[in-house]
């Protein structure tokens, strides 16, 4: 094969592996402030990538233009879920928390498989087959765009917990609890919001992949996996690490589908995850927890 | 031996188990084929929910990736049958060692890594996944389009080949389950047993007692793994075919250990009582939609998740403890 194949998948691999690490981080966040794992996360993307679907097929709309109203549908969702029913579980042991989001994932699925069918569906936009061609170099349009999408997303969500007050207060909940609570801060609505900005990202990440891959109702655990693996890989609770570890695990995928076969790729994520959690538990850009 | 077990136990809760145990035993006398199959599938839980109590519920290990363990035991026992013509009990000797090593190799290196908590099950999900895809790409167990069993003839009921009619299927898993419970009660009041609920409460605790809290996670990962391949064996002789996609799947991992929380963690009638909630659940759903005349895929599935949330906000410890209240028969709590 010729270099430019690798290099081609390689990029490719890359940019889809942005729109991963997009979905990555909105369980990261969660993970890290309010310290529940959302066994939900795939299923609540499927939600997100159907919406986009709908939106299209019914009234034309372009995915990258419902990119906003779709993450702030998915903010509400997520910011009920918690307020309604999560919140009461964050004293609760991990076990229960599972199950509790288990639960949840498993309603998503099949919510979703009553309205929708088992069938694979898509969208087929004008720029769905268009690519650019940079020397030797051939990136798709659409993989371009999503990636891109994913880069400004995720900045403005580093900005929000950066510079903003509130995003200072939510990240006074994760640092300490007692002492949120000690100040006055209003720790269970701050939990919400958090969960409701995991659920806009995890909304945003799949409104991109939709251009992407096509959407079944079974792609929710497979994508929960996913980001988990990525999280880990990253670092659980480290922003830069959820984009990191999904750039990474992508291009592996990518050049796995290339170099061995398609349906041994999700191995070589999973080894790679092994290898993270045994040598480096904290992943690539945690810091390590007492 | 039998005077330790009971030690202890009050007469009321003695009582219960016989009447349960004889029940059982003379179920098949009055079940149709239908009916026996549910109680095949309860039992068949209540048999596996026992054994990853023993990690999660007594040592305090949360392990995601049981179906690896279901899996290993059921690939080696079909395939040594397939191949060489073994019977399932001497490969029942080849499995349990295969997947207590597996059960081993991963402990060691999560235990001694101090992977824990949240990350450990994701260790575990993640084997469990290697071995899913691993398995589909394995030639000598025909990959991913599948391992089938030659399919057994009722005309007689061979228990050392485990070929026969579902009655005695039914018997063999009875007897696994009323094993597991002994063997776990009997964990429970060894020495072994108060190690672990020492390591569940607090680690570091135990550890400054002196107690080897590696070792004895080790002890449990083991037990737990070994007691679980027996399941795959089952599973494989009872199903007659084997998908990797279908055997090692998260959603069958998740499957396993429903039962166990939903009855409750860390209790000797919880898998048991979770098992048969949970597969009553589900066929009570589809004999219900079916009577209705709902054809909607997905329609059981919504229900089920709906009755999980439920359960799950109003008994946060389970079902058994508050039964068990209830019947005053109250299970020391372990």
């Amino acid at each position: 094969m010729p270099a430019e194949v690798y290099l081609n998948v390689a990029v490719g691999g890359v940019l889809a592996g942005l729109v991963y690490g997009l979905m990555a981080l909105g369980l990261s966040v969660i993970f890290g402030v309010v310290r529940v794992v959302n066994f939900a996360h795939g299923e609540m993307m499927t939600i997100a990538m159907y919406l986009a679907v709908v939106l299209f097929s019914a009234f034309h709309l372009d995915p990258l233009l419902m990119l906003v109203p779709i993450s702030a549908v998915l903010f509400v969702f997520g910011y009920a879920l918690q307020a309604g029913v999560i919140n009461r579980f964050i004293t609760r042991p991990e076990h229960s928390q599972f199950l509790l989001l288990v639960a949840i994932a498993i309603i998503m699925v099949n919510v979703l498989l009553i309205i929708f069918g088992p069938d694979a569906q898509n969208v087929q936009t004008s720029y769905s087959y268009d690519s650019f061609q940079i020397g030797a170099l051939i990136v798709d349009a659409t993989k371009l765009y999503a990636g891109c999408a994913a880069i400004v997303v995720a900045a403005a969500l580093f900005a929000f917990f950066r510079y903003t007050t509130l995003g200072t207060a939510i990240r006074a909940c994760a640092d300490n609890y007692t002492g949120a609570l000690v100040v006055g801060l209003d720790v269970h609505r701050l939990y919400a919001l958090t969960f409701g900005l995991g659920a806009a990202c995890v909304g945003a990440a799949g409104v991109m992949l939709v251009l992407i891959v096509d959407v079944t109702p079974a792609l929710g655990p497979a994508y929960t996996l996913l980001a988990f693996v990525i999280v880990i890989t990253g670092g659980l609770g480290s922003m830069p690490g959820a984009l990191l570890g999904g750039v990474l695990i992508g291009f592996t995928e990518a050049m796995a589908g290339l170099l061995f076969t398609p349906s041994a790729k999700s191995m070589f994520a999973f080894a790679i995850l092994v290898l993270v959690l045994l040598f480096r538990p904290q992943g690539i850009m945690g810091k390590r927890a007492a | 031996m039998i005077a330790r077990l009971i030690e202890g136990v009050p007469r009321r809760t003695l009582a219960m188990l016989a009447a349960l145990l004889i029940a059982l035993i003379a179920a098949p006398l009055v079940s149709g084929d239908y009916l026996l199959t549910v109680m095949i599938l309860i039992l068949y839980f209540a048999y596996i929910g026992q054994a990853w109590n023993i990690m999660m519920g007594f040592a305090g290990q949360l392990s995601l990736g049981h179906a690896l363990y279901v899996g290993l035991g059921a690939y080696t026992a079909a395939a040594l049958y397939v191949h060489y013509g073994i019977g399932p009990w001497i490969g029942l000797l080849v499995a349990v060692p295969i997947a207590a090593l597996a059960g081993a190799f991963i402990g060691f290196l999560a235990f001694r890594f101090r992977v824990a908590g949240v990350y450990f099950a994701i260790l575990t999900i993640a084997f469990a996944e290697f071995a899913r895809v691993g398995f589909d790409h394995l030639a000598w167990t025909s990959g991913s389009s599948g391992l089938f069993l030659p399919v057994a003839q009722y005309t007689h009921n061979d228990l050392w080949l485990l070929r026969g009619h579902p009655v005695m299927f039914y018997y063999v898993i009875l007897a696994a389950t009323a094993l597991a419970f002994i063997i776990c009660r009997a964990l429970l009041q060894s020495r072994v047993g108060y190690f672990w609920l020492a390591i569940r409460e607090d680690e570091e605790a135990a550890r400054s007692a002196g107690i080897d809290t590696f070792h004895y996670k080790m002890v449990a990962v083991v037990i737990s793994a070994g007691m679980t391949s027996f399941a795959g064996v089952f599973y494989a002789f009872f199903y007659n075919n084997l998908f990797p996609e279908q055997v090692f799947h998260i959603s069958r991992s998740i499957e396993i250990i429903l039962g166990p929380i939903v009855g409750g963690i860390g209790t000797l009638f919880g898998p048991i009582l979770g098992a048969l909630l949970l597969t009553g659940l589900a066929e009570t759903l589809t004999a219900a939609l079916a009577a209705l005349g709902v054809d909607l895929p997905g329609a059981k599935q919504v229900f089920y998740g709906i009755c999980l949330l439920l359960v799950i906000v109003a008994l946060p410890d389970g079902v058994w403890p508050w039964l068990a209240r209830k019947l005053g028969v109250r299970e020391r709590k372990s």
